[in-house]
Parts: C-alpha cells; sequence; structure tokens
C-alpha cells in the first residue's frame, strides 16, 4: 500500500490504523452475489422498505467486483457456480471482505450432498458467518455491524504483518475440530 | 492486449479468439476485434450479473447492438433437491420442497402435498379449514412473488422507485407470513394432510387492515408505471410470444395468458376448493412484456378479492381443525407459544405422556419412522405465479418418496427467451426475461 | 449382501406393520375398462385415429384419477403426433425419469404428463427402456418445450434421446462423470463433523431394517 506501510509501529500507526478503520467500515459497498433464498432477504435489507442499509451506506450494490469491497454471498453455492465465485473474488480489489450468509453459504446448511460445496469457505476465505434458512434482515444487519467493527479493529503495516503471522502460528497449532472436547469434557 | 492480466488474455480456439474483458481496456478490445474482420461477436453475461433474474447465463452472439442468438445456461444453482428427498420422510420432503422455488415457497409445498395426499387416497378428508387456509396463504404468496417480480423487472429496466414500492408491499405480506406460519420465507407451512397448525388470535384482523392497506398501496406502483411513456416504449412490443409459440415451448402462467387464452389452473382444473370463490382470469392480447406487466398487477387486486373471501370463511369454520383426522398421518403436536417464547406443545406432550398410549404410539412412530404412503405415481398441478407447478411423487409403499420430480414452470418458460430476444436489441432480453420471471431455484432445483 | 445387525437401511427405509393404510400396490396388468371418466373415450379415439393402437400400447393403467399409457418406444413418436393432432393435446409438460434398479431389463420410465388445452383432459405417456439400451426417440420434433427437459433427464440419468438436437449437461457441470439421480449413485455428502463425533450423512445414517 503506501505511506502507513512505512510508519513505525506505535501511537502514529495505531491513529492512521483507527482512521482507516474507520473510513472503510462506514462505506463499506458489497458486491451483489445473490444466488438463492437469501438474495432475497439481502434484497429486502438493501431496499429501503423496511430494513434499510443505506443507513450505513451500503445501498449502492455494485454490479461491477472491482468497485465491490464486501461479498455477501447470499445463498446454496453449486459445485457449477464454485469457479464462478472464486472469480468474482479475485477479481474485487484489496481490502475485501466475505460474509457467508446463511447457512447454506456457511457450511452446507441442509443440502449435504454432491451438488452442494459444504460451505464456501472451501472456496473463499470468510470473515463472518452468518447463520440462518434465511437469516431474518435484522441477522443480517448484526452480521454486517460485527464485521465493521472488525473492520475498525483492523491492523495495518507492520502490526499487520505482526498479527499475520500470530494467527497463522495459531491455525497451525490448533487442534481438529475431531479431537476437541467439548463443554462437558 | 497492452499488459499482462493473468485473468484476460486472449486465446485462439477452434471458435475464433476469446476476449476476456476486464474493464479498462474498451479501446484495446475494440482495436482488436475491429482488426479481426469478424461482425459477430459473443458475449457472455452472466452467470453473475445484476439484471439476470439470479444465477442464469445468457450466451449471446450479437450483431452490433442486434442480438442474432440468445442460449441460456442454467444449472448454476443445482441442489439436488429431488435425490435428497429420496433419504428422508415424506413429512420433511416439505422443508426441502419449499426451496426451490424460493420466491412462492407455499405453492411448492402445496403441489407436492396435493400429490401426496393423492397417492394417500384422503384429498376428501383434508378438512374444509385447511384448504381455506392453504387458498389464503397461497394468494398472500401470490402478491409477495408478483411484488417480486414487479419490483426487480423494473429496476432491471432501469426503474428503481417501484422496487421500494414493491418490497414495501412485501414486507407486509411477509409479516403476515410471520405471524401464521413463525418463517418469512420457506415455511414448511403446508404439509401432507393438512397445514402445521391453526391461525393465531388477531391474525384475521390483522390480514384484513393488510388488504386494505395493500389495496391502498398497490396503486402508487400503478400510477407509476402505467402509462408511462418511457415504460411503454421499453416493454410494448418487447419479447413477442405468439400462442402457437407458447403451447409447443409448453408454456403457462402470465406469459400465457398475454397471448389472450385465458387459461389459470384455479379455474379450469381446481384444487384445494378453489371453485368456490369468485375471480377472474386476467388476460392480455398484446402478448408483449406490457401484456404480461398488465396481467401481473391486475393478479394482485383478484388476489386480494381471494383473500377477503377466505377470510370470511374462516371466520365461519372457527374451531375446525385443520390436519386430516386420521392420527397416523397427521403430523403430531400442534405447537403454540409458551412463556420462554418458544413453540411448546404442553397441551400435547400432557396428552401423549399421560392420558393416550395411542396417542404416544402415533406421535412416536411419525416422528422417527412416518407414514407410508401407498405405491403408485401422481401427477399434480397448481397455478403459481409463474404457470403451472407439477409435482410428479412416484412411490413404492415405503416412508420415503421414491422419485420425486417437479415441474417448474420456469424451466419450461426460459426456454422463449430465445424465441423472444432475438432479432431484438440487448437491452431487450432483460425485459424479455423480466417479463417471464424466472426464479432459478426452481429452474435448476 | 451379507446381512449382519439390526441397522442398515435398504429399499424404503421402512419398518413393516405399522399403518392403517393397506392398499395393494398395482399389478403389472393393465386396469380393465370402464376406465371412467375421460378415460374411455381417450382410449376410444386414440384406438380409431391410430390403427396400430394394440402393438403400441403395452398397457393402460389406470390410477388415483390419473390415465397412463404405457406405450413402445419404437411407436412413441408416432403415437405422440396422433395424440397433438388428433386428440388435441397441445401441450407436453415435459419428461421425468424414474429408475427401477430391481426390475430386470426394464429399469428406466420416462414419464410425459400431456395437457389438453381445447378439451381441457391429462393423460401421462411412460416409456419403458432397460439400462442396457437406454434409448428413445426424442420429442423434441412434436413439442419444442421438451428440449431441455431431455437433456436434463439424459443428465440425471443417462437415458439417450435420439435425435436430440443437443444433448447435453444442463444441470450438472459440463464435464462431471455419472448420473447423479440413479439408484446407484451415492448421494455424495459428507461426515458433519463435531467435537470429538462426526455425523454421518443422509444416506449413510443408520435405519431400521
Amino acid at each position: 500500500m503506501g505511506l502507513e506501510e512505512k510508519i513505525p509501529s506505535g501511537f502514529l500507526l495505531t491513529t492512521v490504523e483507527k482512521l482507516a478503520g474507520y473510513m472503510r467500515k462506514n462505506s463499506l459497498w458489497p458486491a451483489t452475489f445473490g444466488l438463492a433464498c437469501c438474495a432475497i432477504e439481502m434484497m429486502a435489507v438493501g431496499s429501503a422498505a423496511k430494513y434499510d442499509i443505506s443507513r450505513f451506506g451500503m445501498e449502492v450494490f455494485r454490479a461491477s467486483p472491482r468497485q465491490a469491497d464486501l461479498m455477501i454471498v447470499a445463498g446454496r453455492v453449486s459445485n457449477k457456480m464454485a469457479p464462478v465465485l472464486r472469480q468474482i473474488y479475485d477479481q474485487m480489489s484489496a481490502p475485501k471482505w466475505v460474509i457467508a450468509m446463511g447457512a447454506c453459504a456457511s457450511s452446507g446448511g441442509m443440502f449435504n450432498n454432491y451438488a452442494i460445496v459444504q460451505g464456501v469457505d472451501h472456496v473463499v476465505p470468510v470473515d463472518i458467518y452468518l447463520p440462518g434458512c434465511p437469516p431474518r434482515p435484522e441477522m443480517l444487519m448484526d452480521a454486517i455491524l460485527k464485521l465493521h467493527e472488525k473492520i475498525y479493529d483492523e491492523k495495518l503495516g507492520v502490526n499487520r504483518a505482526q498479527i499475520i503471522k500470530e494467527v497463522e502460528l495459531a491455525a497451525m497449532n490448533a487442534k481438529p475440530t475431531i479431537e476437541m472436547k467439548g463443554l462437558l469434557a | 492486449m497492452t499488459t499482462f492480466d493473468p485473468y484476460a488474455p486472449s486465446r485462439d480456439t477452434t471458435e475464433g479468439t476469446v476476449f476476456s474483458v476486464t474493464g479498462g481496456d474498451w479501446d484495446s478490445l475494440i482495436q482488436e476485434i475491429g482488426s479481426t474482420k469478424e461482425e459477430r461477436v459473443v458475449v457472455n453475461m452472466g452467470p453473475q450479473h445484476p439484471s439476470t433474474h439470479g444465477v442464469l447465463r445468457l450466451v449471446l452472439e450479437l450483431e452490433g447492438e442486434t442480438v442474432t442468438e440468445v442460449r441460456c445456461g442454467i444449472g448454476y444453482l443445482h441442489t439436488g433437491i429431488e435425490k435428497n428427498m429420496e433419504f428422508r420422510n415424506w413429512t420433511q420432503g416439505t422443508t426441502f420442497v419449499t426451496r426451490m422455488d424460493y420466491l412462492s415457497p407455499l405453492f411448492n409445498e402445496t403441489a407436492y402435498c396435493l400429490a401426496v395426499e393423492k397417492l394417500l387416497g384422503i384429498t376428501e378428508d383434508v378438512p374444509e379449514r385447511a384448504s381455506v387456509i392453504r387458498v389464503m396463504m397461497m394468494e398472500l404468496n401470490r402478491i409477495s412473488s408478483h411484488m417480486v417480480a414487479l419490483g426487480t423487472g423494473a429496476l432491471e429496466l432501469g426503474a428503481i422507485t417501484p422496487m421500494f414500492f414493491a418490497f414495501r408491499e412485501r414486507e407486509i405480506v411477509l409479516d403476515i407470513f410471520e405471524m401464521i406460519s413463525g418463517l418469512r420465507m420457506n415455511m414448511a407451512y403446508i404439509r401432507p394432510g393438512g397445514v402445521q397448525q391453526d391461525l393465531p388470535e388477531g391474525a384475521i384482523p390483522k390480514i384484513r387492515d393488510a388488504v386494505k392497506t395493500m389495496r391502498k398501496n398497490f396503486k402508487d406502483n400503478t400510477t407509476l408505471l402505467v402509462g408511462n411513456s418511457i415504460w411503454l416504449k421499453r416493454t410494448q412490443g418487447i419479447g413477442y410470444l405468439d400462442l402457437a409459440g407458447a403451447t409447443t415451448l409448453g408454456i403457462t402462467g402470465p406469459v400465457l395468458r398475454s397471448t389472450g387464452l385465458p387459461w389459470d389452473l384455479r379455474k379450469v382444473q381446481p384444487y384445494c376448493g378453489y371453485e368456490n370463490y369468485n375471480f377472474d382470469v386476467i388476460t392480455a392480447d398484446t402478448c408483449d412484456v406490457y401484456g404480461r406487466f398488465l396481467i401481473r398487477m391486475n393478479e394482485l387486486e383478484q388476489s386480494l378479492r381471494i383473500i377477503e373471501q377466505a377470510l370470511d370463511k374462516l371466520e365461519k369454520l372457527e374451531g375446525a381443525p385443520v390436519m386430516v383426522a386420521d392420527k397416523k398421518i397427521a403430523w403430531p403436536a400442534q405447537l403454540a407459544l409458551g412463556s420462554d417464547g418458544l413453540g411448546n406443545s404442553l397441551n400435547h406432550i400432557r396428552e401423549i405422556m399421560g392420558t393416550s398410549m395411542e396417542s404416544l404410539i402415533h406421535h412416536f412412530k411419525l416422528v422417527t419412522e412416518g407414514f407410508q404412503v401407498p405405491a403408485g405415481q401422481a401427477y399434480v398441478a397448481i397455478e403459481s405465479p409463474r404457470g403451472e407447478l407439477g409435482a410428479s411423487v412416484v412411490s413404492d409403499g415405503g416412508t420415503r418418496p421414491y422419485r420425486v420430480h417437479f415441474r417448474e414452470p420456469s424451466f419450461n418458460n426460459l426456454q422463449a427467451t430465445s424465441a423472444m430476444s432475438e432479432g431484438g436489441m440487448i437491452a431487450d432480453i432483460i425485459g424479455a426475461v423480466a417479463s417471464i420471471d424466472p426464479v432459478m431455484g426452481g429452474v435448476d432445483r | 449382501m451379507t446381512d449382519s445387525g439390526m441397522f442398515g437401511a435398504r429399499g424404503t427405509g421402512d419398518t413393516s406393520g405399522y399403518s392403517g393404510l393397506v392398499r395393494t400396490p398395482a399389478s403389472t396388468g393393465s386396469s380393465e375398462r370402464p376406465y371412467g371418466s375421460y378415460f374411455d373415450q381417450v382410449a376410444d379415439d386414440l384406438e380409431r385415429a391410430y390403427p396400430e393402437f394394440s402393438q403400441a400400447i403395452e398397457r393402460i393403467v389406470v390410477d388415483c384419477g390419473e390415465l397412463t399409457l404405457h406405450v413402445k418406444r419404437e411407436k412413441l413418436v408416432a403415437v405422440a403426433l396422433i395424440l397433438r393432432d388428433s386428440l388435441k393435446f397441445e401441450m407436453c409438460m415435459g419428461v421425468n425419469g424414474v429408475h427401477y434398479p430391481d426390475r430386470a431389463d426394464r429399469e428406466f420410465s420416462a414419464v410425459y404428463p400431456l395437457l389438453s388445452l381445447t378439451h381441457n383432459r391429462r393423460v401421462r405417456l411412460e416409456v419403458i427402456v432397460a439400462d442396457a439400451d437406454a434409448h428413445i426417440p426424442t420429442l423434441v420434433e412434436v413439442w419444442a418445450g421438451n428440449n431441455w427437459h431431455e437433456r436434463e433427464t439424459f443428465d440425471m440419468f443417462g437415458i439417450i434421446f435420439d435425435g436430440h438436437p443437443g444433448l447435453t449437461r444442463i444441470l450438472m457441470p459440463d464435464d462431471w462423470q455419472g448420473h447423479p439421480q440413479r439408484k446407484d449413485y451415492a448421494l455424495g455428502g459428507i461426515a458433519v463433523e463435531y467435537k470429538g463425533a462426526t455425523i454421518p450423512a443422509p444416506d449413510e445414517r443408520r435405519s431400521y431394517k
């Protein structure tokens, strides 16, 4: 990126991070990636009828992925659609975030079969998973707000490199789900 | 190509050179195409596109602005619902089927349940109150589906305000759905044998209010679009398909009625008691996008009429059962709102644990294994907002469907895209597809 | 197949003994006349218009208020043309395929529901073919709407429609192997992972025999 890469870690860098985070979260532009039923709930959120995301500055659903920051994968992703999904994600320019909206996008949902990708995190990296079938518009707005907080806290420059290293180390040492013990163990 | 872009090299194929446009390189693209002396360009529209109704891929062959060939690529939303249903109960089939055509979930459920009831032989035994509730919910769903069709159709043609009005109406209907069935969409409310549970208190006055509000609000869209000269220019004479084309392609619904033929399954082959309601079949004789738009707008008023008549009937049938009387089929446990806001069935639990052994057995057997449906096959067709929705159900005598196939109206209707759009301009394809109103969940299942 | 234990669904997955509904399934013979409602009329009209009626129609079944004509595949196009032109069944509602792996040499059933707008009638055509020779003549020339339906039946079952203008996969990706809706094609789900356990996919879960 630019100047912020050169700032040494310290008070100046954290101030720049807060400023950049504030700017980014307040004007996220979603890309249209509505696939199935969740897309209709996403349209209900996007249209100004009752649940209105233009209060967050997000009512412009950019058709071109080049101009979008946020991809809300709304609906079930079939095996035929997965390469298209990846291509659209790649065509978005950084910084970009992904919300997996609905049970089908998060994990394959009720369709555990040959045709559906069991979770879009097999194809793109996901920031927020939103359950529901379909999730209510308020739930989608809650997910967007949580994403806003996540964006606000994103680090830049040296801090970012540091965080990435830590996250990778944690992921490598993490136990796979099947070896974890639940709350009762 | 000026700079190397890993996503967009141009490559030579047996069909000619293929260019990938990535933006900002339009000048170089035009130059390259101009130099090849090719007059026809093949353009790929979708599957991710704001104006195609969902994940539809249109492969267009263009000569300037005129479209010489249109081919639809579908299958991007294929979910294998039909195969999934073969491993579940008959009742669980409702939850799968409801997600096929996600804009009209209750129609999917009704077609499936009517076919299962036909195989069970209990079509006459479904209580009248259940049929009236089914009719009312279906007509409400018709309104919400037509609202999305109008809103998104107008949005794709460039009119943004009708979409807001349409979704406002839709929110009113979704509120009613939530009050009655618990969910806004994909409710799984209509089950084989009846409906899941009765209307809650206060539902009928709320629906009456909603009907009054909607009747007033529909005028907003009507004044905005009907007679609007820009809208007329965009929709009149576009997407022409006459009766001969419609019958050979198997087209039904508003597209067929726009050719002038008053074919509505609710009138000619009534189901669920539709013969007892007064309503008109709306037709147009212009065979174009404008005619279909007018048909959908006028069907909204007819749906309101049916809903009012259904409400009158429901008030007379207060207290009647909503599930078939045969306890070996009727889904147990009428849910009620408990003190913690969640579904509770205290009365039912009291009955099965305390008083009646048979109820306990029925409950257990129905929930774990499900009822058995005699072997045979049935085809039931209903009039969904898009056309004839047919459920072809094959049973082998067991507790799971052997084969369920849905004859979705959008699947046939989309085949008309080529007939409607070839020879026209690119912008007219959008209008034609919007007037067909395909829902890709139903097309791909 | 060796059979051990209580679990593992085979066939319909139901436990016998429960149900007040006992209806003997339709046998493999034809229904007897009179068929009821307009079915007799349709059968008589067809016989009048199509002299080779008895060779083409294998059997006529009336069940659940619906008339099904089982047609030999060689005569399918001829029967379809007569139904469309003389008996005015103008619309075909598509093709539905059904796979019966237990019926030796008669595994695939292709079902065509027809609709007559003039007479307001419905009828069903059924063609039965074997797995080893799954070819059916195309009806795209008779009803153009069958184009995509036959492609879908080919995609899902592998039944080849001879004479189809472009028989390719329509719902699955173009390079997919196998035909998903066949009974011997697995559902293809994956086991859902929880902490310390997995839930198997729907077709592998235990179910009482």
